[in-house]
Protein backbone atom coordinates (compact mmCIF):
# COMPACT_ATOMS: atom_id res chain seq x y z
CA UNK A 1 0.00 0.00 0.00
CA UNK A 2 2.65 2.35 1.04
CA UNK A 3 4.32 2.86 -1.97
CA UNK A 4 4.24 6.70 -3.49
CA UNK A 5 5.78 9.16 -1.58
CA UNK A 6 3.22 11.50 -3.25
CA UNK A 7 -0.01 10.89 -1.10
CA UNK A 8 -1.22 13.83 -0.09
CA UNK A 9 -0.06 14.68 3.49
CA UNK A 10 -3.07 14.89 6.37
CA UNK A 11 -2.82 18.98 5.84
CA UNK A 12 -5.49 18.30 3.59
CA UNK A 13 -7.43 16.96 5.70
CA UNK A 14 -7.09 19.98 8.22
CA UNK A 15 -9.37 22.80 6.96
CA UNK A 16 -12.79 19.90 6.88
CA UNK A 17 -11.55 18.91 10.16
CA UNK A 18 -10.84 22.14 11.67
CA UNK A 19 -14.13 23.84 10.68
CA UNK A 20 -16.22 20.75 11.78
CA UNK A 21 -14.33 21.37 15.07
CA UNK A 22 -15.43 24.65 15.35
CA UNK A 23 -18.70 24.90 13.78
CA UNK A 24 -20.02 21.20 14.95
CA UNK A 25 -17.88 19.60 17.71
CA UNK A 26 -17.15 22.71 19.64
CA UNK A 27 -21.12 23.55 20.41
CA UNK A 28 -22.02 20.14 20.95
CA UNK A 29 -19.38 20.41 23.80
CA UNK A 30 -20.77 23.92 24.62
CA UNK A 31 -24.04 22.79 25.33
CA UNK A 32 -23.31 20.74 27.74
CA UNK A 33 -21.26 23.23 29.49
CA UNK A 34 -23.99 25.80 29.30
CA UNK A 35 -26.98 23.58 31.03
CA UNK A 36 -24.55 24.53 34.58
CA UNK A 37 -25.42 28.02 33.72
CA UNK A 38 -27.77 30.67 34.07
CA UNK A 39 -27.80 32.73 30.90
CA UNK A 40 -30.36 35.23 29.57
CA UNK A 41 -28.50 35.26 26.24
CA UNK A 42 -26.91 38.34 26.46
CA UNK A 43 -23.72 38.87 28.44
CA UNK A 44 -22.06 36.16 29.72
CA UNK A 45 -23.49 33.04 31.20
CA UNK A 46 -23.41 32.29 34.87
CA UNK A 47 -22.10 28.72 36.24
CA UNK A 48 -25.19 27.70 38.59
CA UNK A 49 -24.59 24.17 39.75
CA UNK A 50 -26.78 21.48 38.49
CA UNK A 51 -29.49 23.96 38.73
CA UNK A 52 -30.87 23.36 35.21
CA UNK A 53 -30.68 19.63 35.83
CA UNK A 54 -32.51 19.02 38.57
CA UNK A 55 -35.17 21.10 37.16
CA UNK A 56 -35.22 19.51 34.14
CA UNK A 57 -36.49 15.94 36.46
CA UNK A 58 -38.92 17.79 37.69
CA UNK A 59 -40.49 19.58 35.04
CA UNK A 60 -43.68 18.13 34.11
CA UNK A 61 -43.97 20.42 30.69
CA UNK A 62 -40.48 18.29 29.80
CA UNK A 63 -42.11 15.13 30.62
CA UNK A 64 -44.92 15.72 28.66
CA UNK A 65 -42.59 16.96 26.01
CA UNK A 66 -40.56 14.11 25.30
CA UNK A 67 -43.63 11.61 25.41
CA UNK A 68 -45.00 13.71 22.84
CA UNK A 69 -41.73 13.76 20.61
CA UNK A 70 -42.03 9.86 20.93
CA UNK A 71 -45.47 9.65 20.00
CA UNK A 72 -44.89 11.71 17.28
CA UNK A 73 -41.97 9.37 16.42
CA UNK A 74 -43.50 6.12 15.81
CA UNK A 75 -46.39 7.55 14.70
CA UNK A 76 -44.58 9.49 11.58
CA UNK A 77 -42.77 6.23 11.26
CA UNK A 78 -45.52 3.99 10.87
CA UNK A 79 -47.37 5.86 8.61
CA UNK A 80 -44.32 7.29 6.45
CA UNK A 81 -42.92 4.03 6.02
CA UNK A 82 -45.80 1.43 4.76
CA UNK A 83 -46.72 4.13 2.23
CA UNK A 84 -43.02 5.00 1.04
CA UNK A 85 -42.18 1.35 0.44
CA UNK A 86 -44.75 0.50 -1.17
CA UNK A 87 -45.11 3.50 -3.83
CA UNK A 88 -41.70 3.49 -4.07
CA UNK A 89 -41.77 0.09 -5.18
CA UNK A 90 -44.60 0.56 -7.70
CA UNK A 91 -42.81 3.82 -8.82
CA UNK A 92 -39.81 1.25 -9.24
CA UNK A 93 -41.80 -0.48 -11.99
CA UNK A 94 -41.80 -0.22 -15.44
CA UNK A 95 -44.99 1.02 -17.43
CA UNK A 96 -44.63 4.62 -18.62
CA UNK A 97 -47.56 6.46 -16.94
CA UNK A 98 -45.44 5.80 -13.83
CA UNK A 99 -42.71 7.52 -15.53
CA UNK A 100 -44.94 10.59 -15.53
CA UNK A 101 -47.15 9.57 -11.85
CA UNK A 102 -43.86 9.44 -10.15
CA UNK A 103 -42.68 12.77 -11.23
CA UNK A 104 -45.44 14.53 -9.86
CA UNK A 105 -45.26 12.43 -6.35
CA UNK A 106 -41.66 13.84 -5.62
CA UNK A 107 -43.08 17.76 -6.03
CA UNK A 108 -43.07 18.11 -2.31
CA UNK A 109 -39.33 17.48 -2.42
CA UNK A 110 -39.04 20.92 -3.85
CA UNK A 111 -40.95 22.94 -1.30
CA UNK A 112 -38.78 24.39 1.47
CA UNK A 113 -40.44 23.58 5.12
CA UNK A 114 -41.57 26.88 5.71
CA UNK A 115 -43.48 26.57 2.43
CA UNK A 116 -44.79 23.47 2.99
CA UNK A 117 -46.11 24.28 6.57
CA UNK A 118 -47.38 27.74 5.29
CA UNK A 119 -49.12 26.28 2.23
CA UNK A 120 -50.75 23.57 4.65
CA UNK A 121 -51.62 26.01 6.99
CA UNK A 122 -54.09 27.57 4.85
CA UNK A 123 -55.18 24.53 2.78
CA UNK A 124 -56.83 23.39 6.58
CA UNK A 125 -57.55 26.50 7.99
CA UNK A 126 -60.78 26.04 9.25
CA UNK A 127 -62.52 29.34 7.67
CA UNK A 128 -61.12 29.29 4.02
CA UNK A 129 -59.36 26.28 3.82
CA UNK A 130 -59.92 23.86 0.93
CA UNK A 131 -60.84 21.12 3.28
CA UNK A 132 -63.74 23.59 4.53
CA UNK A 133 -65.39 23.15 0.41
CA UNK A 134 -64.97 19.06 0.69
CA UNK A 135 -67.45 16.98 2.09
CA UNK A 136 -66.93 15.11 5.28
CA UNK A 137 -63.67 16.71 5.89
CA UNK A 138 -65.08 20.50 6.43
CA UNK A 139 -66.53 19.20 9.73
CA UNK A 140 -62.37 19.05 11.35
CA UNK A 141 -61.01 21.77 12.88
CA UNK A 142 -57.31 19.96 11.90
CA UNK A 143 -55.21 22.81 13.35
CA UNK A 144 -57.76 24.00 16.38
CA UNK A 145 -58.97 20.48 18.11
CA UNK A 146 -56.75 19.31 20.32
CA UNK A 147 -57.76 15.77 19.56
CA UNK A 148 -56.85 16.00 16.10
CA UNK A 149 -53.86 18.13 15.63
CA UNK A 150 -51.32 15.40 16.47
CA UNK A 151 -52.63 13.66 13.56
CA UNK A 152 -52.43 16.55 11.28
CA UNK A 153 -48.81 16.88 12.35
CA UNK A 154 -48.17 13.53 11.40
CA UNK A 155 -49.92 13.89 8.03
CA UNK A 156 -48.00 17.02 7.26
CA UNK A 157 -44.74 15.80 8.13
CA UNK A 158 -45.56 11.83 6.31
CA UNK A 159 -46.40 14.96 3.11
CA UNK A 160 -43.09 16.29 3.33
CA UNK A 161 -40.80 13.81 3.65
CA UNK A 162 -42.64 10.42 1.81
CA UNK A 163 -41.14 11.15 -1.74
CA UNK A 164 -37.47 11.23 -0.08
CA UNK A 165 -37.71 7.95 0.87
CA UNK A 166 -40.20 6.97 -1.90
CA UNK A 167 -36.61 7.74 -3.72
CA UNK A 168 -34.90 5.55 -1.37
CA UNK A 169 -37.05 2.20 -1.82
CA UNK A 170 -37.46 2.86 -5.64
CA UNK A 171 -33.84 3.27 -6.10
CA UNK A 172 -33.27 -0.02 -4.13
CA UNK A 173 -36.07 -2.10 -5.93
CA UNK A 174 -34.70 -0.79 -9.17
CA UNK A 175 -31.36 -2.49 -8.46
CA UNK A 176 -32.95 -6.01 -7.84
CA UNK A 177 -32.46 -8.17 -10.37
CA UNK A 178 -35.59 -9.13 -12.69
CA UNK A 179 -34.13 -12.49 -12.93
CA UNK A 180 -35.00 -13.13 -9.20
CA UNK A 181 -38.68 -12.33 -10.27
CA UNK A 182 -38.70 -14.47 -13.32
CA UNK A 183 -36.93 -17.30 -11.37
CA UNK A 184 -40.12 -16.88 -8.63
CA UNK A 185 -42.83 -16.56 -11.59
CA UNK A 186 -41.62 -19.88 -13.11
CA UNK A 187 -42.01 -21.48 -9.67
CA UNK A 188 -45.22 -20.53 -9.75
CA UNK A 189 -45.39 -17.75 -6.89
CA UNK A 190 -47.38 -14.84 -7.30
CA UNK A 191 -47.15 -11.38 -6.45
CA UNK A 192 -47.78 -11.20 -3.08
CA UNK A 193 -45.75 -14.09 -2.05
CA UNK A 194 -42.82 -12.65 -4.44
CA UNK A 195 -43.10 -9.42 -2.72
CA UNK A 196 -42.66 -11.04 0.46
CA UNK A 197 -40.40 -13.15 -0.48
CA UNK A 198 -37.92 -11.11 -2.42
CA UNK A 199 -39.00 -7.74 -2.20
CA UNK A 200 -39.16 -7.19 1.44
CA UNK A 201 -36.18 -9.27 2.27
CA UNK A 202 -34.19 -7.61 -0.33
CA UNK A 203 -35.17 -3.94 0.55
CA UNK A 204 -34.13 -5.15 4.69
CA UNK A 205 -31.05 -2.11 4.53
CA UNK A 206 -33.29 0.24 2.72
CA UNK A 207 -35.53 -0.30 5.32
CA UNK A 208 -33.09 0.07 7.92
CA UNK A 209 -31.40 3.60 6.35
CA UNK A 210 -34.92 4.78 5.97
CA UNK A 211 -35.62 4.24 9.51
CA UNK A 212 -33.04 5.82 10.90
CA UNK A 213 -33.40 8.84 9.17
CA UNK A 214 -36.65 9.30 10.07
CA UNK A 215 -36.53 8.65 13.53
CA UNK A 216 -33.21 10.74 14.07
CA UNK A 217 -35.23 13.34 11.80
CA UNK A 218 -38.44 13.05 13.89
CA UNK A 219 -36.21 13.72 16.96
CA UNK A 220 -35.10 17.09 15.82
CA UNK A 221 -37.56 18.54 12.81
CA UNK A 222 -39.64 20.56 15.02
CA UNK A 223 -39.68 24.05 11.97
CA UNK A 224 -42.47 22.63 10.37
CA UNK A 225 -44.44 22.53 13.44
CA UNK A 226 -43.56 25.89 14.60
CA UNK A 227 -44.75 27.49 11.72
CA UNK A 228 -47.44 24.66 11.40
CA UNK A 229 -49.28 24.94 14.90
CA UNK A 230 -46.47 26.72 16.90
CA UNK A 231 -46.96 23.86 19.32
CA UNK A 232 -50.60 24.75 19.65
CA UNK A 233 -53.24 24.84 20.42
CA UNK A 234 -51.80 24.78 23.74
CA UNK A 235 -49.50 22.87 24.12
CA UNK A 236 -50.85 19.73 22.46
CA UNK A 237 -47.88 19.68 20.00
CA UNK A 238 -44.58 20.82 21.73
CA UNK A 239 -42.78 18.41 21.05
CA UNK A 240 -39.38 18.36 22.88
CA UNK A 241 -37.11 20.23 20.65
CA UNK A 242 -39.56 22.83 20.27
CA UNK A 243 -40.10 23.28 24.01
CA UNK A 244 -36.27 23.80 23.61
CA UNK A 245 -36.28 26.48 21.28
CA UNK A 246 -39.21 28.41 23.22
CA UNK A 247 -37.70 28.46 26.57
CA UNK A 248 -34.26 29.36 25.04
CA UNK A 249 -35.09 31.83 22.58
CA UNK A 250 -38.60 33.04 23.85
CA UNK A 251 -38.35 32.83 27.39
CA UNK A 252 -34.36 33.60 27.48
CA UNK A 253 -33.58 30.89 30.13
CA UNK A 254 -30.40 29.64 27.66
CA UNK A 255 -28.94 27.60 30.25
CA UNK A 256 -32.31 25.55 31.14
CA UNK A 257 -33.04 25.35 27.29
CA UNK A 258 -29.45 24.24 27.09
CA UNK A 259 -30.19 20.82 29.42
CA UNK A 260 -32.94 19.95 27.27
CA UNK A 261 -30.87 20.45 24.10
CA UNK A 262 -27.85 17.86 25.83
CA UNK A 263 -30.88 15.53 27.00
CA UNK A 264 -32.42 15.48 23.07
CA UNK A 265 -28.90 15.54 21.73
CA UNK A 266 -28.11 12.28 23.71
CA UNK A 267 -31.69 10.74 23.37
CA UNK A 268 -30.74 11.41 19.02
CA UNK A 269 -27.45 9.53 19.20
CA UNK A 270 -28.60 7.09 21.76
CA UNK A 271 -31.22 6.03 19.22
CA UNK A 272 -29.16 5.45 16.14
CA UNK A 273 -26.40 3.66 17.85
CA UNK A 274 -29.21 1.51 19.09
CA UNK A 275 -30.69 1.66 16.14
CA UNK A 276 -27.50 0.85 13.91
CA UNK A 277 -26.25 -1.73 15.99
CA UNK A 278 -29.46 -3.65 16.23
CA UNK A 279 -30.15 -3.86 12.81
CA UNK A 280 -26.75 -3.65 11.12
CA UNK A 281 -26.99 -0.53 9.34
CA UNK A 282 -23.25 0.05 9.97
CA UNK A 283 -22.36 -3.18 8.32
CA UNK A 284 -24.36 -2.27 5.55
CA UNK A 285 -22.35 1.27 5.55
CA UNK A 286 -18.93 -0.89 5.23
CA UNK A 287 -20.47 -2.59 2.65
CA UNK A 288 -21.48 0.01 0.41
CA UNK A 289 -18.02 1.06 0.43
CA UNK A 290 -16.12 1.26 -2.83
CA UNK A 291 -19.35 0.07 -4.26
CA UNK B 1 -32.62 6.58 -14.45
CA UNK B 2 -34.71 5.27 -17.10
CA UNK B 3 -37.69 7.89 -15.58
CA UNK B 4 -35.58 10.68 -16.50
CA UNK B 5 -35.57 9.57 -20.41
CA UNK B 6 -39.41 8.47 -20.37
CA UNK B 7 -40.30 11.39 -18.36
CA UNK B 8 -41.25 13.41 -21.70
CA UNK B 9 -42.98 10.72 -23.24
CA UNK B 10 -47.08 11.69 -22.80
CA UNK B 11 -48.16 9.02 -20.64
CA UNK B 12 -49.63 6.19 -22.73
CA UNK B 13 -52.80 4.31 -21.23
CA UNK B 14 -50.91 1.17 -19.58
CA UNK B 15 -51.71 -1.16 -22.16
CA UNK B 16 -52.17 -4.84 -21.81
CA UNK B 17 -49.18 -5.93 -20.06
CA UNK B 18 -47.92 -8.82 -22.50
CA UNK B 19 -47.55 -6.09 -25.47
CA UNK B 20 -44.21 -4.98 -24.55
CA UNK B 21 -42.35 -7.63 -22.76
CA UNK B 22 -39.04 -6.80 -25.28
CA UNK B 23 -38.62 -3.66 -23.55
CA UNK B 24 -38.00 -5.18 -19.99
CA UNK B 25 -35.00 -6.34 -20.50
CA UNK B 26 -31.47 -4.69 -20.78
CA UNK B 27 -32.14 -2.65 -18.23
CA UNK B 28 -31.61 -3.17 -14.30
CA UNK B 29 -34.39 -4.29 -12.14
CA UNK B 30 -37.25 -4.57 -14.46
CA UNK B 31 -40.72 -6.02 -12.96
CA UNK B 32 -43.41 -7.21 -14.03
CA UNK B 33 -45.96 -5.38 -15.67
CA UNK B 34 -49.53 -7.46 -14.09
CA UNK B 35 -51.23 -4.65 -12.72
CA UNK B 36 -50.59 -3.80 -9.31
CA UNK B 37 -53.74 -2.48 -7.65
CA UNK B 38 -53.05 -2.35 -4.35
CA UNK B 39 -50.34 -0.16 -5.22
CA UNK B 40 -51.73 1.27 -8.11
CA UNK B 41 -54.68 2.61 -5.50
CA UNK B 42 -52.43 3.29 -2.96
CA UNK B 43 -50.43 5.57 -5.43
CA UNK B 44 -53.43 7.13 -7.10
CA UNK B 45 -54.52 8.64 -3.69
CA UNK B 46 -51.06 9.81 -2.78
CA UNK B 47 -51.24 11.85 -6.05
CA UNK B 48 -54.59 13.27 -5.47
CA UNK B 49 -52.76 14.69 -1.93
CA UNK B 50 -49.88 15.34 -3.85
CA UNK B 51 -52.00 17.66 -6.59
CA UNK B 52 -54.80 19.37 -4.86
CA UNK B 53 -52.72 21.87 -2.37
CA UNK B 54 -50.17 22.63 -5.21
CA UNK B 55 -53.49 23.24 -7.21
CA UNK B 56 -54.99 25.34 -4.56
CA UNK B 57 -51.48 27.23 -4.40
CA UNK B 58 -50.67 28.25 -7.87
CA UNK B 59 -55.22 28.96 -8.15
CA UNK B 60 -55.12 30.80 -5.36
CA UNK B 61 -51.70 33.21 -5.84
CA UNK B 62 -53.38 34.12 -9.11
CA UNK B 63 -57.17 34.96 -6.87
CA UNK B 64 -58.04 38.93 -6.09
CA UNK B 65 -58.84 38.71 -2.05
CA UNK B 66 -62.88 39.20 -2.65
CA UNK B 67 -62.17 36.06 -4.83
CA UNK B 68 -60.48 34.00 -2.27
CA UNK B 69 -63.08 34.45 0.25
CA UNK B 70 -66.30 34.33 -1.27
CA UNK B 71 -65.84 31.39 -3.83
CA UNK B 72 -64.66 27.75 -3.28
CA UNK B 73 -60.88 27.27 -3.23
CA UNK B 74 -61.18 24.46 -5.85
CA UNK B 75 -62.75 26.49 -8.82
CA UNK B 76 -60.58 27.91 -10.72
CA UNK B 77 -59.86 32.35 -10.33
CA UNK B 78 -62.78 34.24 -11.23
CA UNK B 79 -60.53 36.78 -12.69
CA UNK B 80 -57.33 35.84 -12.66
CA UNK B 81 -54.81 38.68 -11.23
CA UNK B 82 -51.12 39.34 -10.66
CA UNK B 83 -51.89 41.77 -8.31
CA UNK B 84 -50.17 39.33 -5.40
CA UNK B 85 -47.02 38.93 -7.30
CA UNK B 86 -46.38 42.18 -7.71
CA UNK B 87 -47.29 43.11 -3.58
CA UNK B 88 -44.92 40.36 -3.00
CA UNK B 89 -42.06 41.45 -5.28
CA UNK B 90 -42.20 45.03 -3.60
CA UNK B 91 -42.09 43.69 -0.17
CA UNK B 92 -38.91 42.92 -0.31
CA UNK B 93 -38.76 39.25 -1.87
CA UNK B 94 -36.15 40.24 -4.31
CA UNK B 95 -33.97 41.02 -0.76
CA UNK B 96 -34.76 37.88 0.72
CA UNK B 97 -34.32 36.29 -2.48
CA UNK B 98 -30.54 37.73 -3.29
CA UNK B 99 -29.93 36.91 0.91
CA UNK B 100 -30.82 33.00 -0.10
CA UNK B 101 -28.32 33.13 -3.59
CA UNK B 102 -25.68 34.44 -1.50
CA UNK B 103 -25.81 32.32 1.45
CA UNK B 104 -26.20 29.08 -0.91
CA UNK B 105 -23.65 29.62 -3.52
CA UNK B 106 -21.44 30.69 -0.44
CA UNK B 107 -22.27 27.47 1.88
CA UNK B 108 -21.75 25.34 -1.64
CA UNK B 109 -18.29 26.93 -1.94
CA UNK B 110 -16.79 26.93 1.70
CA UNK B 111 -18.25 22.74 1.53
CA UNK B 112 -16.29 21.83 -1.42
CA UNK B 113 -13.34 23.88 -0.57
CA UNK B 114 -12.87 22.00 2.33
CA UNK B 115 -14.28 18.55 1.41
CA UNK B 116 -12.61 17.67 -2.06
CA UNK B 117 -8.43 18.05 -0.56
CA UNK B 118 -10.07 16.51 2.68
CA UNK B 119 -11.85 13.32 0.79
CA UNK B 120 -8.83 12.88 -1.27
CA UNK B 121 -6.94 12.87 1.92
CA UNK B 122 -9.06 9.85 3.01
CA UNK B 123 -9.38 7.96 0.11
CA UNK B 124 -5.76 8.19 -0.40
CA UNK B 125 -5.00 6.83 3.39
CA UNK B 126 -2.98 9.86 4.35
CA UNK B 127 -2.27 8.43 7.59
CA UNK B 128 -4.47 6.62 10.68
CA UNK B 129 -5.13 9.86 11.87
CA UNK B 130 -6.91 11.01 9.40
CA UNK B 131 -8.45 8.41 9.26
CA UNK B 132 -9.44 8.66 13.07
CA UNK B 133 -10.93 12.32 11.84
CA UNK B 134 -12.79 10.80 9.16
CA UNK B 135 -15.10 8.31 11.24
CA UNK B 136 -15.41 11.06 14.05
CA UNK B 137 -16.74 12.90 11.14
CA UNK B 138 -19.24 10.26 10.46
CA UNK B 139 -20.55 10.60 13.59
CA UNK B 140 -21.97 13.90 12.80
CA UNK B 141 -24.17 12.49 10.46
CA UNK B 142 -26.29 10.85 13.35
CA UNK B 143 -26.05 14.15 15.14
CA UNK B 144 -29.31 16.70 15.28
CA UNK B 145 -28.21 20.21 13.85
CA UNK B 146 -30.78 21.88 15.84
CA UNK B 147 -29.86 20.53 19.34
CA UNK B 148 -26.83 22.68 19.21
CA UNK B 149 -28.26 26.03 18.08
CA UNK B 150 -28.04 27.71 21.39
CA UNK B 151 -24.26 27.35 21.43
CA UNK B 152 -24.10 27.77 18.21
CA UNK B 153 -26.04 31.48 18.99
CA UNK B 154 -23.35 32.04 21.55
CA UNK B 155 -20.62 31.18 19.24
CA UNK B 156 -22.12 33.10 16.28
CA UNK B 157 -22.44 36.50 18.99
CA UNK B 158 -19.03 35.96 20.76
CA UNK B 159 -17.87 36.01 16.84
CA UNK B 160 -19.66 39.62 16.03
CA UNK B 161 -21.01 37.55 12.92
CA UNK B 162 -24.76 38.05 14.72
CA UNK B 163 -27.43 39.12 11.90
CA UNK B 164 -24.51 38.61 8.86
CA UNK B 165 -25.32 36.50 6.00
CA UNK B 166 -22.23 34.96 6.87
CA UNK B 167 -23.34 33.43 10.24
CA UNK B 168 -25.83 31.42 8.46
CA UNK B 169 -23.35 29.68 6.13
CA UNK B 170 -20.89 29.18 8.92
CA UNK B 171 -22.71 26.33 10.69
CA UNK B 172 -25.06 25.32 7.76
CA UNK B 173 -21.71 24.54 5.84
CA UNK B 174 -20.42 22.72 9.18
CA UNK B 175 -23.62 20.40 9.31
CA UNK B 176 -23.18 19.58 5.77
CA UNK B 177 -19.99 18.51 6.08
CA UNK B 178 -20.54 14.82 7.34
CA UNK B 179 -22.49 14.05 4.12
CA UNK B 180 -20.21 15.81 1.57
CA UNK B 181 -17.11 13.97 2.86
CA UNK B 182 -19.14 10.24 3.04
CA UNK B 183 -20.25 10.80 -0.92
CA UNK B 184 -16.97 12.06 -2.18
CA UNK B 185 -14.72 9.86 -0.43
CA UNK B 186 -17.14 6.92 -1.49
CA UNK B 187 -16.51 7.61 -5.17
CA UNK B 188 -12.47 8.81 -4.41
CA UNK B 189 -12.17 5.39 -3.16
CA UNK B 190 -13.72 3.75 -6.59
CA UNK B 191 -10.79 5.28 -8.79
CA UNK B 192 -8.25 2.37 -9.27
CA UNK B 193 -5.54 2.85 -7.60
CA UNK B 194 -3.26 2.72 -10.47
CA UNK B 195 -4.43 5.68 -12.09
CA UNK B 196 -2.99 7.50 -9.11
CA UNK B 197 -0.04 5.44 -9.22
CA UNK B 198 0.83 6.22 -12.99
CA UNK B 199 0.14 9.81 -12.22
CA UNK B 200 2.48 9.95 -9.39
CA UNK B 201 4.80 7.90 -11.44
CA UNK B 202 5.02 10.89 -14.24
CA UNK B 203 6.36 12.95 -11.40
CA UNK B 204 2.96 14.41 -10.63
CA UNK B 205 2.73 15.96 -6.83
CA UNK B 206 -0.37 15.70 -4.54
CA UNK B 207 -1.57 18.83 -5.79
CA UNK B 208 -1.09 18.00 -9.44
CA UNK B 209 -3.04 14.52 -9.07
CA UNK B 210 -5.66 16.51 -7.10
CA UNK B 211 -6.33 18.87 -9.99
CA UNK B 212 -5.88 16.93 -13.25
CA UNK B 213 -7.17 13.81 -11.58
CA UNK B 214 -9.32 13.71 -8.65
CA UNK B 215 -11.17 16.66 -9.48
CA UNK B 216 -12.76 15.26 -13.06
CA UNK B 217 -13.29 12.28 -11.46
CA UNK B 218 -15.15 13.00 -8.71
CA UNK B 219 -17.28 15.44 -10.42
CA UNK B 220 -20.35 13.22 -10.73
CA UNK B 221 -19.94 13.15 -6.71
CA UNK B 222 -19.17 16.98 -6.69
CA UNK B 223 -22.74 17.74 -8.49
CA UNK B 224 -24.47 15.45 -5.85
CA UNK B 225 -22.91 17.36 -2.77
CA UNK B 226 -23.52 20.35 -4.55
CA UNK B 227 -27.14 20.23 -5.06
CA UNK B 228 -27.42 18.45 -1.52
CA UNK B 229 -26.01 21.30 -0.06
CA UNK B 230 -27.72 24.06 -1.60
CA UNK B 231 -30.81 22.18 -1.48
CA UNK B 232 -29.91 22.31 2.71
CA UNK B 233 -28.74 25.99 2.82
CA UNK B 234 -31.54 27.52 0.27
CA UNK B 235 -34.52 25.63 2.57
CA UNK B 236 -32.53 26.17 5.79
CA UNK B 237 -34.62 27.83 8.65
CA UNK B 238 -33.73 27.25 12.12
CA UNK B 239 -30.23 28.74 11.74
CA UNK B 240 -31.09 31.96 10.15
CA UNK B 241 -34.13 32.39 12.24
CA UNK B 242 -31.41 32.01 15.64
CA UNK B 243 -28.97 33.89 13.93
CA UNK B 244 -30.55 36.68 12.05
CA UNK B 245 -32.59 39.66 12.82
CA UNK B 246 -32.99 42.54 10.38
CA UNK B 247 -34.69 42.94 6.99
CA UNK B 248 -31.35 43.40 5.19
CA UNK B 249 -30.48 40.12 6.23
CA UNK B 250 -33.71 38.19 6.33
CA UNK B 251 -33.62 34.99 3.81
CA UNK B 252 -36.21 33.18 1.43
CA UNK B 253 -37.81 30.70 4.49
CA UNK B 254 -37.91 33.46 6.59
CA UNK B 255 -39.27 36.05 4.67
CA UNK B 256 -41.80 33.51 4.06
CA UNK B 257 -42.95 33.25 7.60
CA UNK B 258 -42.74 37.41 8.49
CA UNK B 259 -44.95 37.08 4.79
CA UNK B 260 -47.63 35.40 7.49
CA UNK B 261 -48.01 38.20 9.87
CA UNK B 262 -47.11 40.94 7.45
CA UNK B 263 -50.14 39.74 5.03
CA UNK B 264 -52.47 38.61 7.58
CA UNK B 265 -55.82 37.88 6.16
CA UNK B 266 -54.05 38.40 2.69
CA UNK B 267 -54.00 34.94 1.89
CA UNK B 268 -53.37 35.32 -1.96
CA UNK B 269 -50.35 37.27 -0.91
CA UNK B 270 -48.64 34.69 1.05
CA UNK B 271 -49.37 31.83 -1.26
CA UNK B 272 -48.39 33.91 -3.83
CA UNK B 273 -44.77 34.22 -1.97
CA UNK B 274 -44.73 30.77 -1.48
CA UNK B 275 -45.48 30.13 -5.34
CA UNK B 276 -42.56 32.54 -6.07
CA UNK B 277 -40.32 30.56 -3.52
CA UNK B 278 -40.78 27.36 -5.59
CA UNK B 279 -40.02 28.90 -8.90
CA UNK B 280 -36.07 28.60 -8.63
CA UNK B 281 -36.19 25.28 -7.86
CA UNK B 282 -38.98 23.88 -9.91
CA UNK B 283 -36.60 25.63 -12.93
CA UNK B 284 -33.60 23.18 -11.51
CA UNK B 285 -35.86 20.59 -11.14
CA UNK B 286 -36.82 20.94 -15.08
CA UNK B 287 -33.55 21.26 -16.06
CA UNK B 288 -31.63 18.57 -14.21
CA UNK B 289 -34.04 15.94 -12.94
CA UNK B 290 -31.69 13.74 -12.64
CA UNK B 291 -29.24 15.83 -10.62
CA UNK B 292 -31.59 17.32 -7.96
CA UNK B 293 -33.25 14.07 -6.97
CA UNK B 294 -29.26 12.38 -7.25
CA UNK B 295 -28.41 15.15 -4.43
CA UNK B 296 -31.69 15.19 -2.02
CA UNK B 297 -30.61 11.35 -1.60
CA UNK B 298 -26.97 11.82 -1.05
CA UNK B 299 -25.15 9.28 0.42
CA UNK B 300 -28.36 7.24 1.36
CA UNK B 301 -29.66 6.24 -2.28
CA UNK B 302 -27.21 3.79 -3.14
Amino acid sequence: MRTGQQRPSAWYAAPALLFFGLFAVLPMVLVVYLSFTDWDGFGFPQPSGAENWSRLVQDGEARDALWLTLVLMVLSWAVQTPVALLIGVWAAGRQRNRAVLSSLFFLPLLLSTAAIALLWRSVLDPNFGVTQSLPFLDRFNFLGNTEIVIYTVVFVITWQYVPFHTLLYQAAARSIPVSLYEAATIDGAGRYKQFFTITLPLLKYTVITSTVLMLVGSFTTFDTILILTGGGPGTTTRIAPLYMYITGFSGFEFGYASAIAVLLLALGAGLSLVVTRATGFRDMQSQQEGV
Amino acid sequence: MTVTRTATLPAAPAGPPVARPPRRRGRAGGRRERPNWLAGVLATGWLVLVAVPLYYLVAASFRTRQDYLSTSPLKPPSAPTVENYVTVLQGGFTTYLLNTVIVTVGTVLIVLAVTVPAAYAVARNAGPLVQRMFSLMLIGLAIPAQATIIPVYLLITQLRLYDTLLAIILPTAAFALPVAMLVLTNSLRDVPKELYEAQTLDGAGPLAVLRHLVLPLAKPAITTVSVFTALNAWNGFLFPLVLTQSQSTRVLTLGLWDFQGQFGTNVPGLLAAVTLSVVPIFVLYLIGRRYLLSGLTAGFGK
